[in-house]
């Protein structure tokens, strides 16, 4: 069997269809093995084997297949699956979605080459995320906290300014305790020219560019490549998390563009499809990457996931937020209607969550009364809501003294604890502090959901006794 | 021997494999990756493999083994954690490294650690199957009855005591066709259901704790029970909390295809929590199982079985075991996947057509049951299943809900709309329902008070009501409705409140005895009563919303369960004075 893998090329291309090759006559090829394809034209390819027969392989070509013809097209199988080259000196560098330079820059000098597909962290050596991550935005903070090693997306749809929360989030997300910055690895799945260029502008204007690495694949790249640049991201922030000791913010935006990607594989291999068109194993497939967030045991670093997906009509029932909802720790729901009324960010506090809140919390962490504060005012704010259903059909003057509390309660919350600036870093004592000034608008008798020593101690009643 | 002649994700199909049976384990590649076949057509054999698959090729060799995939069992699966084919997770880090690597191998009980045998059976006595050889004490709690493996029948001829490892032998059988020898480890298929004599009503709850499964919706032992429910509504929380405080003697916990964070989260707490029962940590009688959602799907689809074949054992000792599975969906998303691969034909939304026969073979292997052993021995021991599952788009109309609903006696269907307002356990007292009621009513009569059943059905009716005041008062407004029926709107909302939500993570109000949640019932039906007496003498129905006892009803589930009794006779005397005082003033002026 001394077949010299190295170097084993073809030009047995059978078939070509949407992103996939059918390669004939080959040996010794393995599955998930990485392929280049020359083109007549000379142009360079990069593809991966998705499927290995006897004599027979599918071939993924991340770079689509136009100008690949069945007669001259060489394919060389590499005898390697796919890696990528990292370094400590990506940081502050821009890559594009396979991991080659964008920015004009050398090549990286590759400390390690690290296989992409990352394995399944062993669930007992995994640390439980419980540290805040304070990230100054007063809807997250204190309704929904974040913590270290978390994977908490962002629900978004067309139009919503989940970039500029990104972003905002980005710059200002710090571990309270340490007050250590992050590192971010930002993943961009066909976005714009304009959104990428917008988190650019953003990171070089506030310094952050200085520690981070980014891999953009713009709108007008290839598709296919999509499924890779996630990988590469994480694999990097891997490589940064567990070998620096940094703390990792990965952004991946957006994951309906990379999900998108794999329906359209699936599709071109007559797979039998899920819902809407998905294959049935894109939960599989999304769990390989979210599931890369964490902490492990006895490592410094940590990786912290925000992906972004925009949910197609708003709908969070659509296959990508919902296989994404059960794979990730909560989600943060942006929310048209609070955007038409000119609130930023437009985080609906009702559908959003964190799991991993309730580790992340509470003396020592944050504050004690921060978990009462934040039940209550969520109950709070969704009786409000309920009043102003109410009110829409029986008008204001049916509602009892109790009720219109509740509705002013609302209006009040949306003004003040939500709304803030785009730069505004809100500390997470002063989010509490705001929370607890709207709580004292209603009846005391009503705040059953926080301990009695802690209103005692915290209610702007009797603070202002001291 | 046969040779790969394709791959494609964990599916393999190799050649020149006559003689294969259908789910025999399979060794695939030069790393011997773990595999079981899954359909035989000619001399091919289509092979789930349950390692990742990346490099391999085709050509590389393919090993029969001629065994089902089967588990080990014996001392040492408690306090255990085992991924979807039993391999210890534990052990393999100490192996490999943080990261599930591919081609290792470990065994699933020590081979190196030795336990102390004591005989419980006389030498020279006629055994079979299910019969108790000798016990271990396994961990403090919980005492591993060994037993004579299924299908052995003869007499003892030896029987050693002291201590041994679960490979050597301990014994010896003279049976019909020859001397068969004994060890405390055995094996069995994991898709075969483990023999029992006969299985009994289920007329026994299995106690929880939470108030709205005990009270509104109990399962019995050696029921079935689905929590249905999408993201964000509390699946989770609801298994961990039936696994901490259902009065099951083993658990076998079965995280398939769910969050890694979450199985660390039970990896943690497990050895922290305190058993109410035997005043030890819950690990002591725990067996975890693992498959992440990142894991092999393959091992995915086994782990249940894994599961259940390990609970069936512990019953197979006359124990009551809980499983919680969590979530089947992801189980019934490998075996689609998996299905895909084989190029299947699809039934409902791409699941296998066979979906609906899987599920019921799995959630069958319930049951409370007299134990196989010889007549004189003559145990009970009972395998309660709770799988949670995880419909997309928290829509209950797709397959694995519904194909789920047509087999389970309990379904807790949790309410996205209560978890939005924070109502927890978010489980709607409207949608679901208990079909154990009948058996368990003789019970609950019993052992739990005369009128235990009465109050049940009296609150539900009141909050069957309250859904139809609702509706009348989205249109109108509460302040329209005539006082009697706002009476029951505020007796609703308490039951709601004060006694259907429950703070998981309230170190009292996380366990509610069965006791208090009788007197917690009992108190607000009692201030039903005295209000409705009040509205009909003309007392305005304002001042019974703001009557004073209300918080102190409100505060009911953070006393104790032991202190209870004592200040329900407080309560029930304060609310006595205050509608006392409330009437007299109310007809005075």
């Amino acid at each position: 069997m001394a077949v010299d893998i190295s170097a084993r090329e073809y030009t047995t291309i059978k078939e070509a269809a949407g992103p996939l090759i059918v390669v004939e006559g080959v040996e010794g090829v393995s599955y998930g093995e990485v392929v280049k394809v020359v083109t007549p034209e000379g142009e360079e390819k990069t593809g991966q084997v998705l499927e290995a027969g006897r004599g027979l392989a599918v071939v993924q070509v991340f770079e689509g297949t136009s100008g690949i013809d069945t007669s001259r097209t060489r394919v060389r199988f590499t005898g390697d699956i796919m890696r990528i080259s990292v370094a400590q000196d990506m940081v502050g560098r821009f890559f594009d979605g396979l991991g080659n330079p964008r920015d004009g820059g050398p090549e990286v000098i590759a400390e390690e080459r690290l296989p992409i597909i990352g394995a399944a962290i062993n669930p007992t050596a995994r640390d439980y995320p419980r540290e805040f991550i304070q990230t100054g935005i007063s809807t997250i903070d204190g309704m929904n906290t974040l913590v270290r090693g978390q994977k908490l997306p962002i629900f978004s749809g067309a139009g919503m300014p989940h970039n500029a929360l990104a972003a905002q989030i980005a710059r200002q997300a710090k571990v309270l305790t340490t007050g250590e910055p992050f590192s971010v690895v930002f993943a961009a799945m066909g976005i714009t020219h304009e959104e990428a260029s917008f988190f650019i502008h953003d990171f070089e204007r506030t310094g952050a560019i200085e520690r981070m690495v980014a891999f953009i694949n713009l709108a007008d790249d290839p598709a296919i490549e999509r499924v890779i640049t996630p990988r590469m991201a994480l694999t990097t922030a891997e490589f940064l998390a567990y070998e620096y000791d940094m703390h990792i913010l990965v952004i991946l935006t957006d994951m309906t563009n990379y999900c998108e990607a794999l329906r359209e594989i699936s599709a071109a291999r007559e797979e039998v499809p899920g819902r809407r068109g998905y294959p049935g194993y894109m939960y599989t497939d999304l769990s390989t990457i979210y599931e890369r967030a964490g902490r492990i045991r006895g490592r410094k670093g940590s990786i912290t996931q925000i992906p972004i997906l925009s949910m197609p009509d708003d709908d969070i029932t659509h296959p990508i937020p919902d296989l994404t909802g059960y794979i990730t720790e909560g989600q943060f729901v942006l929310s048209r209607d609070l955007h038409r009324r000119g609130i930023y960010p437009p985080v609906d506090v009702l559908p959003s969550l964190s799991r991993l809140m309730d580790e992340g919390i509470g003396p020592g962490r944050t504050r004690e009364d921060h978990a009462g504060v934040s039940n209550q005012l969520y109950a709070g704010y969704a009786e409000g809501r309920d009043m102003r259903d109410l009110v829409a059909v029986v008008g204001e003057e049916a509602l009892t003294s109790r009720d219109r509390k509740y509705l002013e309660f609302a209006d009040a919350f949306e003004k003040r604890f939500v709304t803030q600036g785009r730069n505004e870093e809100r500390s997470i004592e002063e989010t509490l502090d705001i929370g607890w000034d709207l709580l004292a608008t209603l009846p005391e008798g009503e705040l059953k959901r926080i301990d009695e020593h802690i209103i005692k101690k915290y209610h702007p009643k009797y603070r202002k006794g001291e | 021997m046969g040779a790969i002649m394709k791959i494609a994700g964990p599916l393999v199909v190799a050649d020149d494999m006559r003689g294969c049976e259908m789910y025999e384990v399979i060794k695939v590649g030069e790393e011997g990756l773990l595999g079981e076949t899954i359909r035989l057509d000619g001399d091919l054999a289509y092979i789930q493999v349950y390692e990742d698959t990346t490099g391999l090729k085709p050509g590389e060799p393919v090993l029969k083994t001629g065994s089902p995939l089967s588990v080990e069992l014996g001392p040492g699966l408690l306090k255990n954690f085992y991924d979807g084919v039993q391999r210890p997770l534990e052990a393999l880090r100490a192996k490999v490294g943080d990261y599930i690597k591919r081609g290792v191998h470990a065994e699933a009980l020590d081979r190196a650690k030795r336990w102390k045998f004591t005989a419980r059976a006389d030498e020279g006595r006629e055994v079979e199957g299910g019969d108790i050889l000798g016990v271990v004490q396994e961990t403090e709690v919980i005492e591993h009855r060994i037993m004579v493996p299924p299908g052995i029948k003869g007499k003892l001829i030896e029987l050693k005591e002291g201590e041994f490892t679960v490979d050597e032998c301990i014994g010896r059988v003279e049976t019909d066709t020859g001397e068969v020898e004994l060890k405390m480890m055995q094996r069995w298929p994991v898709r075969k259901g483990r023999p029992y004599k006969e299985k009994l009503d289920p007329d026994v709850p299995l106690l929880t704790g939470q108030r709205i499964n005990d009270t509104f919706f109990p399962i019995a032992k050696g029921g079935t029970g689905a929590i249905p429910g999408g993201f964000g509504t509390g699946k989770t929380v609801m298994q961990h909390q039936l696994a901490r405080w259902a009065d099951s003697q083993v658990i076998v916990y079965i995280g398939c295809g769910e969050r890694g964070n979450e199985m660390t989260e039970v990896l943690e707490d497990f050895p922290k929590l305190i058993d109410p029962h035997t005043g030890k940590t819950l690990m002591e009688r725990s067996t975890l199982i693992a498959n992440t959602s990142n894991m092999p799907v393959a091992a995915r689809e086994a782990s249940i079985y894994t599961g259940i074949t390990i609970a069936e054992y512990y019953r197979d000792m006359g124990y009551d075991v809980a499983i919680q599975a969590d979530s089947t969906s992801r189980w019934a998303e490998a075996l689609r996947e998996i299905s895909g691969r084989l190029e299947e034909m699809p039934g409902e939304e791409g699941y296998p057509a066979y979906l609906a026969a899987r599920l019921s073979d799995f959630y069958e292997r319930a049951g409370r049951v007299r134990t196989l052993c010889s007549p004189q021995e003559d145990r009970i021991g009972s395998v309660t299943v709770v799988g949670a599952v995880s419909p997309p788009g928290g829509d209950f109309s797709e397959p694995v809900t519904q194909n789920t609903l047509r087999v389970v006696g309990n379904f807790w269907a949790l309410d996205s709309s209560l978890a939005d307002r924070r109502h927890f356990p978010a489980i709607s007292w409207l949608r679901s329902y208990s079909l154990y009621i009948g058996y368990l009513r003789d019970w609950f009569s019993k052992f739990g008070a005369h009128d235990f059943m009465e109050q049940r059905e009296e609150m539900m009716s009141l909050l069957q009501k309250e859904a139809e005041l609702q509706e009348i008062v989205q249109l109108v407004g509460a302040d329209a409705l005539p006082p009697r029926e706002r009476g029951i709107l505020e007796v609703a909302r308490m039951i709601r409140e004060d006694f259907l939500q429950q703070n998981a993570y309230h170190e009292i109000d996380s366990y509610c005895s069965l006791e208090k949640q009788y007197l917690m019932a009992k108190v607000i039906l009692e201030w039903y009563d005295r209000a409705k007496e009040a509205i009909e003498r003309g007392i305005p129905v304002e001042r019974l919303e703001t009557m004073r006892i209300k918080d102190a009803i409100a505060r009911m589930k953070y006393i104790k369960n032991e202190e209870f009794r004592a200040k329900y006779e407080d309560i029930m005397r304060a609310m006595k004075d205050e509608f006392e005082a409330l009437t007299k003033h109310g007809s005075g002026s």
